[in-house]
């Protein structure tokens, strides 16, 4: 089965633990400044989202890069930057609509969500459920169910 | 190690900033954070200061674990001698702030000096400089955060800063970061203050990447987080319902001092409780509670996102207040409410929202509104004095008062300089609900003997943070004690100290102890820093903390009358509850307590303690 991460804003506390847990799964440190996976608060709505890449099937970083240095892994679906063949030109940066491949200063390279070769750690790490690992397939499934609950949950009272 | 083994010292007099080495051999010693940033201070300034002169220093310190990994590792601490009580203060924020700061790459800041012109530390990892403030000064706290991101055109900055309680010098001002989370007590603001330094704005990108033993840091994290989840408080009741889980608790109990501790039930609890901020207002349909928050690394989320009423009077025409907001917290919506005898939800969010704005405690604010109410009722305070009527119960006088005390306004000025100051100057000193200048959180010493002796032997002045006796006496926790009994507290309570004084030095919050014991810290602690952190060396460590702090408030001048409560809590009881006809009595315990501590029968550490410390 294929899964892709599936984020649930609702239940994100904004405690940071999946980027401490994607920055050391990673660089093996704790730094959040180095994390694919970012939460954003949007203070005044009462409102936090973390945002990562959702592995677009047509990839436009895939596409875009001249150098064929992101390549598809079968077999978690994930586009992955090969670091070694990655020239820091940043032109996938531009294509992607969603912002989530980044340069990083420090390696010279871009970085983005590789679902960690198919056990994603910020996941692991989410004390909520706000970020999940699920079947690709079916990534509307949880709420599917809530909702189908309530459904003529009004004839049994 | 998990330290970044690098101090930033700050003169502002000579507008400096430099990296010195830290001192590892204290570290060992001290841990960091609460522990180390005091022996820092107590070794370099003499304990005689004026808080508010250039000689007092102002210390920003991390722990080892802020910024790692395990839970609620993302606090910090600011030391100095505090104003409010001219003894040793140390007040503890979460938020984002702190890990930040270790992000960049320091575990302590230490500032000296005053500046000649309003400035503000600018921090980019291993960068620092102090940059003019003129434009900042007279802003609030909320609007400097949005001005320094705004100038260094870097929305992932994180901001400590003061708001104009703060530059006014009032001396329960609180030191703001990331919008709602302070070192809120005993007026760290007022020496930033008197410092003229606005704000600490940092961005670090380095990470903390040298605990000492990753695999076993990352098991004991893991396995601490689980502890996390499935304890009833810290899994459910934290959550769901915020530290406001206490208001109907304790007032039910009969321990909610109510109308400046002349009773300990409030008729209107309920009103302003936990309960209450998750039922519809009738106003408009909505709850006031929005949802919870975490801090950094936080996986238990008790903080409290509340929108308030935006008919309520005290917004009207006031949109900058209408949005999702921190939301009041236990000891906030007491001394705002029940310490005033205010039952309004909304006007205690627009107090608890202009002391998040402004930067002041409201726990010593709340109590001392508290003290005008009751002066105003024996009609020693006019309505002319204080320039508003203010009974107990009046919504419109804390909110006005909230105002006047934020912005340097009128008798807001003397509301500024706290209960005890307030009390001296109307001829009525015992009135003031306070320990060592300090006023009392929200738990009542004749209701809970045990928290009594914790007020009255606090090392900050009254505080329920340095002992946290209600653990024991309403929930249990780690054994169920009786709240009305007075044997065996001393014992239990010098436990909770030292282990508090150990965690508080860590990077860890306390609230973590609902579910934690020293059994689960320790192994974060050792595997994160390495050398000899075992059980016995930590708890020792917070016993050598707890006598260094006393040693220097010692030296500032205290003396073991000043371990003490106010006459009301001595010899009038409460009038109603579970402990009805009950004072505190610290008589019974306090000699105990001395001698446990091995101090003399003056409170005064003996030659023997100090050796056995290494003090």
């Amino acid at each position: 089965m294929q899964k892709s991460l599936h984020i649930d804003p609702g239940k994100c506390t904004g405690c940071l633990q999946c980027e401490m847990a994607c920055s050391y799964e990673n660089t093996g440190m704790f730094n959040p400044s180095r994390s694919r996976i970012k939460v954003f608060d949007f203070h005044h709505e009462g409102r936090k989202v973390p945002y990562t890449c959702t592995q677009c099937t047509e990839a436009w970083c895939l596409n875009a890069c001249p150098v064929e240095a992101i390549k598809l892994d079968q077999a978690t679906g994930a586009k992955v930057v090969l670091e070694a063949v990655c020239v820091g030109c940043k032109v996938c940066t531009i294509a992607c609509p969603f912002g989530t491949i980044n340069y990083s200063r420090d390696s010279g390279k871009v970085q983005k969500c590789d679902l960690c070769g198919g056990d994603p750690a910020c996941a692991t790490a989410c004390p909520t459920g706000a970020i999940t690992y699920v079947d690709a397939d079916w990534t509307g499934l949880e709420r599917m169910r809530q909702w189908a609950q309530k459904t003529d949950a009004a004839a049994h009272l | 190690m998990a330290w970044t083994r690098k101090i930033l010292r700050v003169n502002l007099t000579q507008g400096s900033c430099v990296s010195e080495p830290l001192n590892m051999a204290w570290a060992a010693q001290y841990l960091g954070q609460r522990g180390l940033a005091s022996k820092y201070l107590v070794s370099e300034i003499d304990p005689g200061v004026d808080p508010l002169a250039p000689e007092n220093k102002l210390i920003y310190a991390t722990g080892p674990l802020t910024g790692t990994m395990a839970s609620t590792g993302g606090r910090y601490s600011v030391v100095t001698k505090g104003p409010l009580t001219g003894v040793i203060a140390c007040s503890n924020s979460g938020g984002y702030f702190g890990a930040e700061l270790k992000f960049a790459g320091w575990d302590m800041i230490i500032i000296e000096g005053r500046s000649p012109q309003p400035v503000y530390l600018h921090i980019e990892n291993e960068h620092a400089e102090l940059l003019p403030a003129g434009e900042l000064w007279g802003r609030t706290v909320w609007e400097t955060e949005a001005m320094l991101r705004q100038r260094h055109q870097d929305p992932l900055l994180r901001v400590s800063s003061i708001g104009r309680a703060g530059e006014n010098l009032v001396l329960f001002a609180a030191i703001v970061n990331d919008l709602h989370r302070a070192a809120g007590r005993s007026g760290v603001g007022a020496v930033m203050g008197s410092k003229n330094l606005k704000a600490v704005a940092v961005r670090g990108t380095r990470g903390v990447g040298n605990v000492a033993d990753p695999k076993a840091f990352m098991a004991a994290v893991t396995a601490g987080k689980k502890v996390l989840a499935e304890n009833a408080v810290t899994g459910q009741g934290l959550p769901t319902y915020g530290t406001q889980v206490l208001m109907n608790v304790i007032n039910e109990m009969g321990a909610s001092p109510t109308r400046n501790h002349r009773d300990v039930q409030f008729e209107g609890a309920r009103r302003i409780s936990a309960e209450a901020m998750h039922e519809k207002r009738a106003t408009d349909g909505r709850t006031h509670l929005v949802t919870n928050q975490a801090c950094f690394g936080c996986t238990i989320a008790c903080g409290r996102i509340s929108r308030i009423d935006e008919s309520h009077f005290s917004v009207d025409n006031k949109p900058q207040y209408w949005g999702a907001n921190g939301g009041l917290e236990y000891e906030a919506a007491w001394a705002l409410g029940n310490a005033n005898g205010v039952d309004d939800l909304e006007a205690l969010q627009y107090a608890n929202l202009l002391c998040n704005e402004d930067g002041m405690d409201p726990i010593s604010f709340g109590a001392t509104v508290g003290a005008v109410m009751e002066l105003y009722e024996l009609g020693v305070l006019s309505k002319e004095e204080i320039g508003l009527e203010a009974p107990f119960g009046s919504a419109a006088a804390l909110c006005r008062l909230a105002e006047m005390t934020a912005r340097g306004e009128g008798f807001g000025t003397i509301i500024g300089q706290g209960s005890k100051r307030l009390c001296a100057r109307y001829g009525r000193p015992e009135l003031s609900m306070t320990v060592k200048g300090q006023e009392f959180p929200a738990y009542d010493g004749r209701a809970l003997q045990g928290m009594g002796l914790a007020y009255a032997t606090s090392n900050r002045g009254a505080c329920h943070l340095r002992g946290y006796m209600v653990s024991s006496e309403v929930f249990g926790i780690p054994v169920k004690t009786d709240p009305r009994e007075t044997a065996g507290k001393p014992e239990l309570l010098k436990a909770f100290q030292d282990a508090t004084a150990a965690v508080d030095s860590s990077g860890l919050c306390v609230f973590t102890t609902f579910a934690w014991t020293m059994n689960d810290i320790q192994p974060q602690i050792q595997a994160a820093c390495g050398g000899d952190w075992s059980l016995e060396s930590l708890l020792q460590t917070g016993e050598r903390i707890w006598n260094l702090e006393r040693d220097f408030n010692l030296a500032a001048g205290i003396t073991a009358r000043d371990d003490t409560l106010p006459p009301r809590l001595l010899n009038e009881p409460c009038k109603t509850g579970a402990s009805q006809g009950m004072v505190a009595e610290l008589g019974k315990m306090l000699p105990e307590y001395y001698s446990l501590r091995g101090w003399s029968p003056d409170g005064v550490p003996t030659a023997d303690t100090r050796a056995r410390l290494g003090l």
